[in-house]
């Protein structure tokens, strides 16, 4: 499904992507993990489209399509979604007609039937159970004034509704207390299926004790140094990166 | 402030061309001399005076630190005639412009049309100069006699000068003590006509003691001429009384709109007003606020959209007189093309006037890089326990806002439309009167592109 071959990227003249490789296939759940500062959130965004980043090199698939060439919408229409870490509060716009309004311009791209006010409703009325979001949040416009957890929530929640091929969580479960980081969970694990692929990237094993990945990859200086199974991420919980930094810089 | 000098006819040095125009002025002043019943009791004098104060100071220039940065050529460069009194008006264009549930009053060119407007209901008392003084409210005649020019002072303002020399009409809208008002009511001003013309409103507001109401004030062109619209506003809200004002400037881009709205703010006196300026050339509103009694509150907010080359101007000045008065000022601004704003942002705190509290905020959205901002606040504090903060901020849309709504979807288009949308709900929100928020909300949508997308959003 995606096919990430050695990627370079860089921001203001300075290497944060550095020859990084990586394949997921429809089903799978691939954890990122690495320390502070080694790619984790920069891999995120460049695959989200952010235009900030140069790309210096190697290439993007995204099934038949070259995804560096597309613009954020582009990938969002064919599938890709990004939950922020830092989610972005927009006032003035309500969270409901916000996502109506990418909901439709998702599916008009896909040849679908825009959504009328009544289906869209229901379709929210039903995904808002999976992320136990309050439904006053609905018509609060988009994270202006959620706390934390509320706009992680959310995230995972406008996720449910835009139901995307590829969803890449970019440190969904920093800040999170037990109780939100289980719902964040239930409610990727309730989205998880054979056509459908997570990135999930995170500085801690512990989401990884509620989102079970397939495959664990650590990033360091701006490659994938080492990928393994569940085990790896619990080894990193108990032997820190440093092992791994000399390894990478060897 | 302004050195007082005698009033005599010599004028002050000005702009070249500027002087022709001038006479025109005082040739339009001898004309309706003859008009007694324009100035009825002490307004002949008083606009006698006004008139040698404005030969007096003629135009401002732009070397005076007040009107440095307002290009008034489109009205010293212009000659206009003076607008038509008993203009012709196409009742369905008129229209457009009525707010259901408010009463809505209509002065063409400067002057009250009763067989234009919505009778008269709600709780206001309603009078003119112009041939209703005995068919008006007695008590609102009565003090529109007695008040008008006593809060707008020629003194300050050759436009006020003008205005009060000049206007044909004046309209009193009386609150009276203790009346809360059902309805607000919707004073339409409306410019007509294909010649270069000029009209003067005049409105004066009143709420009496305890009283409550609304007044929203549109100016809107119905011709499709150069226009000058000098208009001035004077409201008066006493003790413990509660009024919101709402101005909507959406005159043609052919239009030079001058304003001035002189409020007094007496004690435990709250006063809002919202204005909102998209239309029009040349706009500029001078606003002053005189906090005037103990505990009364001023708000001041406003917001300017404009485009291609326009260039809208708001001077505010907030006069603090009275210990524990409360001024807050937002005014957010919206620039696409080559178009220019001024905010002048003055506070005043005299000396007695101590537990001030007084905040003032300006932001501005650019959404290109030919437009531009000057945003000058100026505090000027003589009382020694006051709270006064200021802010302004130019900028463009964020960016990671916009990668955010892209990368749920959106068209880069619609993106950047809904947060320019975002951004001025802030004040959209603070528009009580329904009518009106849903009327500004339309031009909004209208404004932006692919604002369909942005209607359904909100």
């Amino acid at each position: 499904m995606l096919k990430i071959e050695d990627l370079r990227a860089s921001v203001d003249g300075q290497e944060i992507l550095s020859g990084l490789n990586l394949e997921v296939k429809a089903g799978e759940v691939h954890a990122i993990m690495g320390p502070n500062g080694s790619g984790k959130s920069t891999l995120a965004q460049v695959l989200a489209g952010r235009e900030d980043y140069e790309i210096d090199g190697g290439s993007v698939q995204f099934e038949d399509e070259d995804l560096l060439e597309l613009s954020p919408e582009e990938r969002a229409q064919l599938g890709i979604f990004l939950a922020f870490q830092y989610p972005v509060e927009i006032p003035g716009v309500s969270n409901t007609y916000f996502l109506k309004a990418a909901l439709n311009s998702v599916r008009k791209a896909r040849g679908e039937q825009e959504l009328d006010a009544m289906d869209f409703l229901k379709l929210v009325r039903e995904k808002v159970k999976v992320v136990e979001l309050d439904e006053s949040l609905m018509k609060r416009p988009v994270n202006d004034g959620f706390s934390g957890g509320e706009k992680k929530r959310n995230e995972i929640f406008h996720m449910a509704v835009l139901e995307p091929r590829l969803a890449i969580l970019d440190e969904t479960d920093s800040g999170l207390d037990i109780d939100a980081l289980r719902t964040v969970a239930n409610g990727v694990n309730s989205l998880r299926s054979p056509d459908r692929a997570f990135v999930v990237i995170t500085h801690y094993q512990r989401l990884l004790e509620y989102i079970v990945p397939d495959v664990v990859h650590v990033i360091v200086d701006g490659q994938i140094v080492r990928t393994g199974d569940k085990e790896l991420a619990l080894e990193l919980e108990s032997k820190g990166y440093g092992w791994l930094e000399q390894a990478g810089a060897a | 402030m302004e050195a007082t000098t005698a009033p005599t006819m010599t004028k002050t040095p000005n702009v070249d061309t500027s002087e022709s125009r001038i006479e025109s002025y005082l040739d339009r002043y001898r004309e309706l001399s003859d008009d007694t019943s324009r100035s009825p009791g002490r307004l002949a004098a008083l606009r006698a005076e006004a008139l040698d104060q404005f030969a007096g100071q003629g135009f401002p220039g732009r070397s005076e630190e007040e009107w440095r940065f307002t290009p008034l050529k489109p009205i010293t460069h212009t000659s206009f005639a003076p607008a038509e009194l008993d203009a012709e008006v196409d009742g369905a264009a008129l229209r457009r412009y009525f707010y259901e549930g408010s009463c809505n009053l209509v002065c063409v060119n400067g002057v009250f049309r009763s067989d234009l407007s919505d009778p008269l209901e709600g709780g206001f008392e309603l009078a003119n100069l112009r041939g209703s003084l005995g068919g008006g409210g007695e008590s609102a005649s009565e003090w529109l006699v007695d008040r008008l020019g006593t809060l707008a002072v020629s003194e300050r303002s050759p436009f006020v000068a003008l205005n009060t020399a000049l206007s044909v009409d004046a309209v009193a809208l009386v609150l009276p003590r203790g009346v809360v008002a059902e309805k607000p009511v919707h004073v339409i001003n409306v410019s007509t006509g294909d010649v270069d013309a000029v009209a003067h409103p005049r409105l004066l507001i009143s709420a009496g003691e305890n009283a409550q109401g609304a007044v929203i004030e549109t100016y809107a062109s119905l011709g499709g001429a150069k226009v000058f619209t000098n208009a001035v506003t004077e409201i008066e809200c006493a003790t413990s009384s509660v009024l919101r004002h709402y101005k909507v400037q959406r005159e043609s881009l052919e239009t030079a709109h001058m304003a001035t709205m002189q409020v007094r703010i007496e004690r435990a006196a709250n006063f809002s007003s919202h204005s909102i300026s998209h239309g029009g050339g040349l706009v500029r509103n001078d606003t002053n606020a005189l906090l005037d009694g103990e505990g009364c509150v001023g708000t001041l907010n406003g917001l300017y959209v404009v485009a291609g080359k326009q260039h809208v101007d708001n001077h505010m000045f907030v006069e603090h007189k009275s210990p524990n008065t409360d001024s807050h000022e937002l005014y957010k601004g919206i620039l696409s093309d080559r178009s220019r704003a001024v905010f002048n942002g003055r506070i005043y705190v005299h000396k007695p006037a101590q537990k001030t509290d007084a905040k003032q905020s300006n932001r501005n959205l650019l959404l290109s890089e030919g437009a531009m901002v000057n945003s000058n606040p100026q505090l000027e504090i003589f009382a020694d326990d006051v709270r006064c903060t200021h802010g302004s901020t130019i900028g463009q849309l964020d960016p990671d806002s916009l990668f955010y709504l892209r990368s749920r979807g959106m068209e880069e288009k619609a993106a950047r439309s809904l947060l320019t949308y975002a951004f001025a709900s802030e004040f959209v929100e603070l528009v009580e009167s329904d009518a009106l928020r849903k009327d500004l909300q339309e031009f909004l949508f209208s404004r932006l592109e692919g604002g369909d997308i942005v209607r359904q959003a909100v």
